[in-house]
């Protein structure tokens, strides 16, 4: 993110701070940089955009905590997919939210393989979008590579990637579209306690089927495994499946259903939005 | 209306990860890492994902606890440390230094583990020192 661009984000956040509740976005202080809701009168000096954090969880928790207020975020293009995907589970209210968008760099784009590197402001009913968008970056190699792999072979990969896991549940914790209010992962039913390496291959198939129609390569996910699974590599595969079979694509569009619902009775997701 | 995250350190083991809770209006709602955090480097183990969850439990307890012939009764601090330096001392006067144990623990700083071991070794005269972990 250019130096320019952040100046111009700040004043942004300044005027709309007159008019709003608050603004989510992230804070750096001696203590280190984390999501914070800015109010008038904060430093926004304070306010950068790295390291990224899931600031779409941070509004649906306020949304919910004060249903009359009226808040902003500053969001990338994966903040935006995953707000569209929340609105569409009652997770967020749009009508309640001023999306002030930021265009990632090419540079940015690469580091993320992100094939979506600035928020769709068309379909929010307030948005803007600062910074100049760039082309999406081609996709991660290492999906190219898997495809040419046997099946033999593929599992053999996922094998040795899904010993190293130490059921941290840091995937699920991090991920803005994981909001159910019972996870299958904490059913013994499932997935037995207290056993490492997890079942192979149910535990990590059992999120990636949850994440079929939600997962919006945002990458948290991966960035906070600590034992460094490749798991935007399966969440690319999945989504490209979800594109090709159900003709879905996660956080594109406010106003298109999502194919798969998991909002079944026996397996309720959080508290809608009021 | 106030949300933020406050910077601590997991208590469970001595790696020191690097957590913030998520704070809404006084109220500890979540955990997330640190990213920046020269040892975690944003990721967490499973107990640090849920470090918090002591912090309001029902069951935590907040006052020492001292078993006399009626049960478990709440004591004040003063009232406990006393029993345990009489009865330590008892032991120790009775069977010898080496009669009793020290365990240290990873909740703990390293400051606080010196002072235990330091109690341990030049008060009570037993090297008998270990720690949670081999409990």
């Amino acid at each position: 993110m250019t130096e320019n661009t952040i100046k111009e984000l700040r004043a942004h956040v300044a005027e709309k701070l007159k008019e709003l509740d608050g603004v989510v976005a992230l804070r750096r202080t001696t203590e280190g940089t984390a999501p914070h809701l800015f109010q008038d009168g904060d430093d926004l000096a304070q306010l950068v955009m790295e390291p990224r954090y899931p600031l779409a969880s941070v509004v649906s928790l306020l949304q919910k905590r004060f249903p009359k207020a009226r808040f902003g975020i500053v969001a990338r293009g994966c903040d935006s997919r995953a707000l569209v995907e929340m609105a569409k589970r009652e997770q967020i209210d749009p009508d309640r939210l001023y999306l002030l968008g930021v265009a990632c760099t090419a540079g940015e784009a690469q580091e993320c393989y992100c094939a979506d590197p600035a928020p769709d402001t068309e379909q929010w009913p307030a948005a803007e979008v600062i910074g100049e968008p760039v082309e999406g970056a081609p996709p991660n190699p290492m999906v190219a590579e898997y495809e040419q792999m046997s099946l033999e072979e593929r599992r053999a990969f996922w094998r040795q990637q899904f010993l190293k896991c130490i059921k941290c549940y840091g995937c699920r914790d991090i991920c803005p579209e994981c909001f159910c209010e019972a996870c299958s992962l904490e059913d013994p039913l499932w997935v037995e306690r207290g056993v490492l390496a997890p079942d192979f291959p149910m535990f990590h198939l059992i999120r990636a089927m949850h994440m079929a129609s939600r997962c919006v390569a945002c990458r948290q996910c991966e960035l906070t495994c600590p034992a460094h699974i490749p798991l935007t590599v399966l969440y690319d595969l999945l989504r490209q499946d979800v594109g090709k079979i159900l003709g879905y694509d996660p956080g594109a569009d406010l106003e298109v259903a999502p194919p798969i619902s998991l909002s079944l009775e026996d397996a309720p997701i959080k508290a809608k939005i009021v | 209306m106030e949300y933020k995250n406050v910077l601590t350190t997991c208590v469970y083991c001595g790696c020191g990860c690097g957590v913030y809770f998520e704070v809404l209006d006084g109220e500890i709602v979540g955990t997330l890492p640190v990213k920046e955090h020269p040892i975690s480097r944003g990721s967490l183990c499973i107990k640090g994902w849920n470090v918090p969850a002591f912090v309001n439990h029902p069951e935590r307890l907040k006052t020492p606890l001292i078993r006399r012939e009626d049960g478990l009764g709440v004591a004040t601090w003063d009232e406990a440390l006393g029993l345990i330096a009489e009865k330590l001392g008892a032991i120790r006067d009775e069977s010898g230094p080496d009669s009793v144990g020290f365990l240290a623990s990873a909740k703990c700083t390293n400051e606080e583990n010196y002072l235990l071991q330091k109690l341990s070794r030049a008060v009570v005269k037993t090297n008998n020192v270990d720690h949670c972990a081999r409990l």
